[in-house]
């Protein structure tokens, strides 16, 4: 269990002040200005060493992203801050932005500066509206003291806009989101060319999901070694762990890589709702990954690489528990209807085919189905992963895949149940 | 730096900037497309193209991917791509069971059938049958206007309506609104797309959700035998396909030519066709007590020659309208010269144009395909969005390529890219030419100067000095640089008029021009479908009209000669860059109309003094003789800038009076247009939507 004194984000539920002079007491804004004057390849030599992984959910090491960005160019660079949280079940970035403010824009002072940004964007979700006003606030005081802004005291002009989203889900895709950003509908693009060549407006970018950004000040503080000594190889340091469903206590809580599910759940969230024989499926990264099995819940370790074995994804470590009382196949349903609903439209496989999965499921969780429309559904799942311009076609396949891999014998029980049913009434 | 790629086991090499499916369909391989378009910008929505490139674990949208961004081995050997594996064949057969699921498959009764990419593609690339059960969507209709009819149900996605509209046409009045499956392409508020090209959309629809309204249902595409022959809507010459079904004309679509249409052509070159059955001059008519009646070809040709010959050479004129083919101009001509006459002219605006100054005087010389090479662009007197549409979409394509200067001297009109506003008449023009203006040193301080002059400009008296303004101006712009570059430029906008002064179809000695013969006491007029003139002046002379509907010339007329229109006959047409062109005839002329040239030919039999050719091949061979450069077809000559030296030395001050609009309506510029419902349709639609915004304002 993560001790104290290795946390991150030490007032992640608000129970401190939230303002610049409790930040600092908490150690934000210490020594930004000696690392600035390291220069920027320290920087991210640091990061690299410390080997954060992206914690938007695809995993990408933080430190060789931050290095892909060109040295001299006459285009301006610039960094996105990609707060539009929307994966069903996570709700970290929503806790930084409200409690810990200034250690993402300490953070993005520095990420900007390793990668000679002068102007960074903060891409905000939509529906957080309370989150941005305390963005908002938190910077208005970093520029009042002179933090950041022209002139400021660490010798490095440095802009952090709010850019507040419209609420939808795509526009969290970080092509999509810069698209957003530059005024267009949010829709994919293409890559290559790739953000870091041509991002917004056309500038080499790049975009970092608020954690990654958040931890960058304490990684240089307490020295990557501290990060990399945490938690698992290649899956080091600590991680906001977000936990919801059928916990006794559902919590965000800050804790090592690579910590054993059991115990995230059995320390910090009161255990399972009736016990560990009451657990069904867990969904371990947010809803777009492959659901893992109680059995396997039981003895899988929370980082990239276990999930990635089992077939399944650490994501943004959104830990979904479903105890047995769920209807696994309305709950797969649900969250395909949810891509669905958020397909940009822009490519053929996503948009037809997130439609397709979420009617079927809706009559698979009646039972009104064929058995041999799962392998079909299963085959529409392959058909639209990989085949997009973006993830969200995978993030669409991958839940019903996992359902149909784990839970095969329940749906064809549910429509044994619904043929026998219709056939008594029919022969009554 | 060329690149080695292994394709299908096929070892190419291809340069970079190359897209993979170039590379590929280099290969030989075929990769089937939707969203994918040449001269649109690229998309990549539709997925129908993926490829499998070895080393990438997912499938590649070979569109959009350029084999210099293919990471390379790490061994440095040729990156292989195959375009057959099973792989491959299994997400062709997904994307394009998606693309089915939700069309309603209603072929039969679906205008695009037999020419649709998504029947096409589903044969060769889809699966036997369909796997899905669920209801379809079915999309509300969208009214974008009386040319394209919509049922967007078909609609697939594509975006290359959106694409063209906003990329080539420059207007954004198309987009994709909604989300998901829900997403639909409309014009938001439901009002028809205001654009001289807008059609060509349904040619880039790759499916029927955009079909032709004027010709739905009338014909399918087997049906139809095709003709490929050139347009006379506009001086360009733009290449087309006209589709008939027996006798009848059923549609015209554009074909490909680089150097003059690319694939476009204008609403008005398209949608004419319903012109040439309507109006129709399908017999010879002669004026009696004040009455037109329908008459024998004997007894009109017989009435006509007798008028001919009895009528003074100096009271004899003829006027050449702006279809007319070279063949029939240079017959007219000729027949006419025979009886002494020297008063003709093809200028039918009034241009000032003048051969004897030298050819490079009245062409577009840079060509248009040298539109995409200039740096600065001065346009005078032209409204080049309504005089030529698709000539205005390929400034519109070099100002989107480079960051090129446009201006305009002239009425202030929206030409679908910016531009510099400098004034409304010539002293603007005086100004820049005498080097007082700040863009004569734009002029100057770039590679390729260009000047495009319009009608609006020279057809007036002081024309000429106007010309010969334009003609220094770019000379001083051009001093010491490239010799080949000729960037001065007139834009014509009648298809006979290049041809008519190469063939110095203009007054001789002691001849009169448009305005002379229109308004002297003449005995004897000829009108060669000449309808754009002042005709009330007249007066009282003999006036015979050949053309092929009827307009205000065959009104005024005499004696009415029916003849064939474009699609009917083979005449040769130089187009305003003085490239000549033959049309090819794809119907017969109605009734008992005839080809041109041989009511000339007959004419001067009864006349007494038969012109010398039996047959076209004969004709073409005399018109040769005088004027060479019409037998060089699809060819444009390089013309030196200093061809233009005798024009700019020419002296005279313009007056004060700004440029005037040529074209009052571009639906209704010829009496082929005059007659089409369609035109006539579209030019109300036009004058409605104008009164509104007017009065919005």
């Amino acid at each position: 269990m993560l001790h104290d004194r290795d946390r991150i984000f030490r007032n992640i539920y608000g129970f401190h002040d939230v303002s610049l002079k409790g930040a600092r007491q908490r150690g934000a804004w210490d020594g930004t200005k000696f690392f600035i004057d390291m220069g920027h390849d320290y920087i991210i030599d640091e990061v690299k060493k410390s080997g954060l992984r992206g914690r938007g959910g695809a995993g990408f090491p933080t430190g060789l992203k931050w290095s892909f960005m060109p040295k001299a160019d006459s285009r301006p660079s610039y960094v996105v801050i990609n707060a539009d949280e929307s994966e069903p079940g996570s709700c970290k970035d929503r806790e930084i932005l409200r409690h810990d403010p200034h250690l993402l824009i300490e953070g993005a002072l520095l990420a900007s500066f390793a990668m000679r940004a002068h102007t960074s964007y903060v891409y905000v979700r939509g529906e957080y509206i309370r989150e941005r006003q305390a963005l908002q606030r938190a910077i208005d005081e970093a520029y009042d003291a002179k933090l950041i802004g022209k002139d400021n005291i660490h010798g490095w002009d440095f802009d952090l806009v709010v850019h507040h989203g419209a609420g939808a889900y795509i526009c969290g895709e970080e092509t999509a989101m810069l698209e957003s950003l530059e005024g267009k509908k949010g829709q994919p693009r293409l890559k290559p060319p790739f953000p870091a060549n041509v991002g917004l407006y056309g500038a080499p970018t790049t975009v970092n999901n608020v954690e990654s950004i958040a931890v960058a000040g304490d990684i240089l503080r307490r020295g990557s070694s501290w990060f990399a000594a945490l938690g698992l190889p290649n899956n080091t340091g600590t991680k906001l762990f977000q936990i919801s469903g059928h916990v006794e206590r559902p919590c965000v809580v800050e804790e090592e890589m690579g910590i054993p599910l059991k115990d995230l759940i059995d320390k910090h969230c009161g255990g399972i709702r009736g016990g560990w024989d009451n657990l069904l499926a867990v969904i371990p990264g947010g809803s777009s990954v492959r659901c893992i099995t109680a059995e396997q819940a039981m003895d899988v370790t929370m980082d990239f690489d276990a999930l990635g074995k089992l077939g399944s994804g650490l994501g943004t470590a959104a830990v979904i528990v479903m105890d047995k009382s769920t209807d696994i196949i309305g709950a797969i349903r649900r969250i395909a209807y949810f891509y669905k609903h958020e397909s940009c439209g822009q490519c053929t496989p996503c948009r037809e085919g997130t439609g397709w999965m979420w009617r079927v499921l809706e009559r698979m969780e009646r039972g009104e189905a064929e058995k041999r429309e799962i392998d079909l559904l299963l085959d529409v799942t392959k058909q639209v992963e990989g085949h997009t311009i973006c993830a969200l076609g995978d993030a669409a396949a991958w839940p019903v895949q996992g359902l149909i891999k784990n839970f095969r014998p329940v749906i064809e029980a549910r429509i044994d149940q619904y043929q026998a049913k219709h056939t008594r009434e029919a022969a009554e | 730096m060329p690149k080695q790629l292994i394709v299908d086991g096929k070892t190419i090499e291809v340069e970079d900037g190359t897209t993979l499916m170039h590379a590929c369909e280099m290969a030989g391989a075929v990769i089937p497309r939707f969203c994918y378009h040449e001269r649109l910008s690229i998309a990549g929505n539709c997925r129908m193209c993926l490829v499998e490139v070895q080393g990438s674990p997912k499938p590649i949208a070979s569109c959009a991917m350029l084999v210099n961004d293919l990471p390379p081995n790490r061994d440095g050997s040729p990156k292989i791509v195959n375009t057959t594996t099973p792989l491959v064949k299994k997400a062709r057969e997904g994307v394009m069971e998606f693309l089915l699921i939700n069309h309603p498959l209603d072929c039969p009764i679906c205008d695009q059938g037999g020419e649709c990419d998504l029947q096409d593609q589903a044969i060769a690339f889809g699966m036997g049958g369909s796997r899905y059960r669920e209801n379809k969507r079915a999309v509300e209709e969208k009214y974008i206007g009386p040319l394209i009819k919509t049922i967007m149900t078909r609609c697939i996605h594509c975006t290359r309506c959106v694409r063209y509209m906003t990329e080539v046409a420059g207007v954004e009045e198309l987009g994709l609104i909604g989300r998901g499956e829900d997403a639909e392409i409309t014009t938001y508020l439901d009002r028809g797309i205001f654009s001289e090209m807008s059609a060509n959309v349904v040619d880039l629809c790759p499916v029927g959700a955009l079909t032709h309204r004027p010709w739905a249902f009338a014909a399918r595409p087997w049906e139809m035998d095709s003709t490929e022959t050139i347009d006379v809507m506009d001086a360009l010459g733009s290449a087309i396909r006209v589709d008939t079904r027996g006798s009848a004309v059923m549609r015209i679509l554009p074909r490909n030519n680089d150097a003059v249409n690319e694939e476009w052509i204008s609403d008005k070159t398209r949608h004419v066709a319903d012109g040439l059955k309507i109006q129709r001059l399908d017999q010879p008519y002669v004026r009696n007590g004040g009455r037109l009646e329908p008459a024998s070809w004997d007894q009109a040709l017989t009435l006509v020659a007798g008028r001919l010959k009895a009528a003074k050479p100096e009271k004899i004129g003829a006027i050449a309208g702006d279809l007319a083919g070279a063949e029939e101009m240079f017959a007219v001509k000729d027949l006419l010269g025979r009886f002494g006459a020297t008063s003709f002219d093809c200028r039918q605006a009034g241009e000032k144009l003048d051969p004897k100054l030298g050819r490079a005087g009245y062409l577009f010389n840079s060509s248009i395909e040298g539109i995409e090479q200039a740096d600065a662009i001065l346009i005078v007197g032209s409204n080049p969005k309504l005089e030529a549409p698709v000539l205005n979409a390929r400034i519109r394509k070099r100002w989107r390529a480079a960051d090129i200067k446009i201006a305009l001297i002239g009425a202030k009109v929206d030409l679908a890219y910016p531009y510099e506003y400098l004034g409304a008449g010539p002293d603007t023009l005086e100004q820049i030419a005498n080097g007082k203006h700040a863009f004569a040193n734009v002029l100057k301080g770039v590679a390729h100067p260009m000047v495009i002059v319009g009608q609006g400009a020279h057809a007036r008296s002081d024309g000429l000095a106007i010309l010969s303004l334009a003609a220094r101006l770019l000379l001083a712009a051009s001093a010491g640089k490239e010799a080949s570059w000729n960037g001065f430029n007139i834009l014509h906008t009648a298809a006979a008029r290049v041809a008519g002064l190469d063939l110095g179809f203009v007054p001789g000695k002691g001849g009169k021009d448009v305005a002379g013969i229109l308004g002297s006491g003449m005995d004897f007029v000829y009108l060669l479908g000449a309808d754009e003139c002042d005709l009330s002046r007249l007066g009282s002379a003999f006036v015979v009209y050949q053309g092929s509907n009827g307009d205000r010339g065959a009104e005024r007329a005499d004696v009415v000669f029916p003849a064939a229109a474009y699609t009917e006959k083979s005449a040769t047409y130089v187009n305003t860059e003085g490239r000549a062109q033959q049309t090819v005839r794809a119907v017969y002329p109605p009734g008992s109309a005839k080809e041109d040239w041989k009511i000339l030919r007959e004419l001067s039999q009864r006349a007494g003094n038969t012109l010398p050719y039996d047959t076209i091949a004969e004709l073409r061979a005399a018109m040769y003789r005088s004027a060479p450069q019409l037998a060089a077809l699809n060819t444009v000559e390089a013309r030196a800038a200093s061809g233009l030296e005798t024009l700019a030395k020419l002296s005279g001050r313009p007056g004060p009076e700004p440029f005037a609009s040529v074209i009052a309506d571009f639906y209704l510029t010829n009496p082929i247009a005059r007659a089409s419902a369609v035109m006539a349709g579209m030019s109300a639609l036009r004058s409605s939507h104008e009164q509104k915004l007017s009065a919005a304002e």
